[in-house]
């Protein structure tokens, strides 16, 4: 049998056979199954899928994304996250109740929220704002990394996320849809921004962990001991951040 | 000399008549894009960037059953001997709705309603064949975007030149050859999987046994540029934009 983690290109047979299951980004071609998009093929059990390692974000349920108010509806707000449409996020998803008729004072057009992927549909994404952590962002700085770098900056489950902000001691957000919110002191701001940086400029090569711990100390700062961080690997690593299914 | 064989009995590059110029491809080559990749054939270049999914302006070209493929294709005013005005024109306007529907066949943009996914495809440096270098150099590009694509797309210009088939022409046998028959061209796009035609077409003249002929050259010649394809999708490093 083949590897089960190769690089597939559409049109590409991955496995033969009537027992596989083709799930998202793959199709069934006869007794073949066949890559629908370029990516990583992934084969657990009998399912085979393909995730993507380039292109645009495609938001998930249970994503965490970054966005901008861009319109308001007369029950609920419109938020511009970087997908092909906008998010939707109700009137009845954020924490405390508000008047229908004063949507603007709770959020207005161009504020910043960090909200989470509630539903995923063709015509559209919802989004809820009721859990902790999610909400207005006031203050801090943003920066746009770009989609397919996220999961080297949160690392082996959220190692290099606990790293940076072990010490920088600033609070980091991640959006799965590449955008990033750091809160700190201006000093801390502004040295996460340049570990950040670091890592999506170097975010192919092996070792990364090392190198950063390396940057970090070249900064001037600690490390701080967190549980063992395992190996990086060349593949990407699932999103780990809210990314429960 | 002009028996049976007639006048072209040497390529003017010393190609074989069924050998295809040297082809080369990269991807990601522009960071802001969602995808984009350059191919190359001999003196012949493309670059193609993708865009999208987006929401697609002005609304009433929205389809709510599918997102919709736009296609752009512009040759640079610096790519050939003699400047081309830029902008669009006939020429160009032409070749990007057939690349559009060539690349149609294939990409599934069913999941994505109300959108556009924009393809841009420009030529920098031109000798023959820059709509299928820019098909070849647009598959991948999409690819690279994550697009859902049932299969890949790769052309060739194959032709007739006085009564030889040659496969991929350059600018000589293209257009400055008009002795004798003269020069028949025919760029060829050919799915990768199904083997499907995906674009075809013709100018000149040449007999229905020798038009099928060609076919199957471009059939042949199309495996040749789906590795390259291939190759430069399987080597990119990791999570690279």
């Amino acid at each position: 049998m083949k590897n089960t983690r190769q690089i597939v290109i559409p049109g590409e047979e991955i496995v033969s056979g009537n027992e596989f299951l083709p799930g998202e980004g793959a199709y069934r071609d006869g007794e073949a199954v066949v890559a629908e998009r370029f990516g990583i093929a992934n084969i657990s059990e009998k399912h085979v899928r393909v995730v993507p390692v380039s292109g645009a974000y495609y938001p998930r349920r249970g994503n965490t994304i970054i966005g901008t108010i861009v319109d308001i509806t007369f029950n609920g707000w419109l938020i511009d996250f970087g997908g092909a449409q906008n998010a939707f996020l109700p009137v009845s998803e954020v924490p405390r109740y508000i008047n229908r008729n004063e949507l603007r004072d709770f959020l207005d057009f161009g504020e910043t929220v960090i909200v989470k992927v509630w539903d995923v549909k063709s015509r559209g994404t919802d989004a809820s704002m009721k859990m902790r952590g999610f909400g207005k962002i006031e203050g801090g700085l943003i920066l746009n990394v770009g989609p397919n770098k996220v999961p080297r900056i949160i690392g082996k489950e959220g190692s290099m996320v606990k790293m940076i902000k072990g010490a920088t001691g600033c609070s980091i957000t991640v959006g799965q849809n590449g955008k990033v919110w750091i809160k700190g002191t201006i000093e801390g701001e502004l040295a996460t921004k340049k570990i950040i940086e670091f890592i999506v400029e170097n975010a192919t090569i092996a070792g990364l962990t090392e190198k950063v711990e390396k940057f970090i100390t070249g900064l001037g700062m600690k490390i701080e001991e967190v549980e063992a961080i395992a190996e990086d690997t060349d593949v990407e690593e699932e999103n780990t951040e809210g990314d429960k299914e | 000399m002009a028996g049976d064989k007639g006048i072209y009995t040497k390529r003017d590059d010393g190609r074989k008549f069924d050998e295809i110029r040297e082809m080369s491809a990269e991807v990601g080559i522009v960071d802001s894009a969602d995808g984009s990749a350059s191919f190359n054939t001999g003196h012949t270049k493309a670059i193609a960037v993708v865009r999208g999914p987006r929401t697609l302006h002005p609304q009433h070209m929205q389809n709510p059953r599918k997102g919709i493929l736009r296609v752009s294709y512009g040759m640079m005013p610096f790519s050939v001997t003699d400047r081309i005005r830029p902008g669009p024109n006939r020429r160009s306007e032409e070749i990007s709705k057939v690349t559009e529907w060539a690349l149609n066949s294939v990409v599934d943009l069913s999941e994505y309603p109300n959108t556009v996914v924009d393809v841009f495809i420009q030529i920098p440096q031109a000798d023959a064949g820059t709509r299928v270098a820019g098909i070849n150099a647009a598959a991948i590009a999409l690819a690279h975007a994550g697009i859902p694509m049932k299969e890949m797309v790769s052309a060739i210009g194959v032709g007739k030149i006085d009564k030889t088939l040659v496969v991929d022409l350059d600018k000589y046998e293209d257009s400055d050859f008009h002795d004798a028959e003269g020069s028949t061209d025919i760029p060829v796009a050919i799915t990768s999987r199904t083997k499907n035609i995906s674009l075809l077409q013709l100018d000149g003249k040449i007999s229905v046994p020798e038009f099928k002929e060609c076919v199957k050259n471009a059939k042949v010649a199309c495996e040749e540029i789906l590795k390259v394809q291939m190759q430069a999708l399987k080597n990119i490093d990791g999570g690279n934009n």
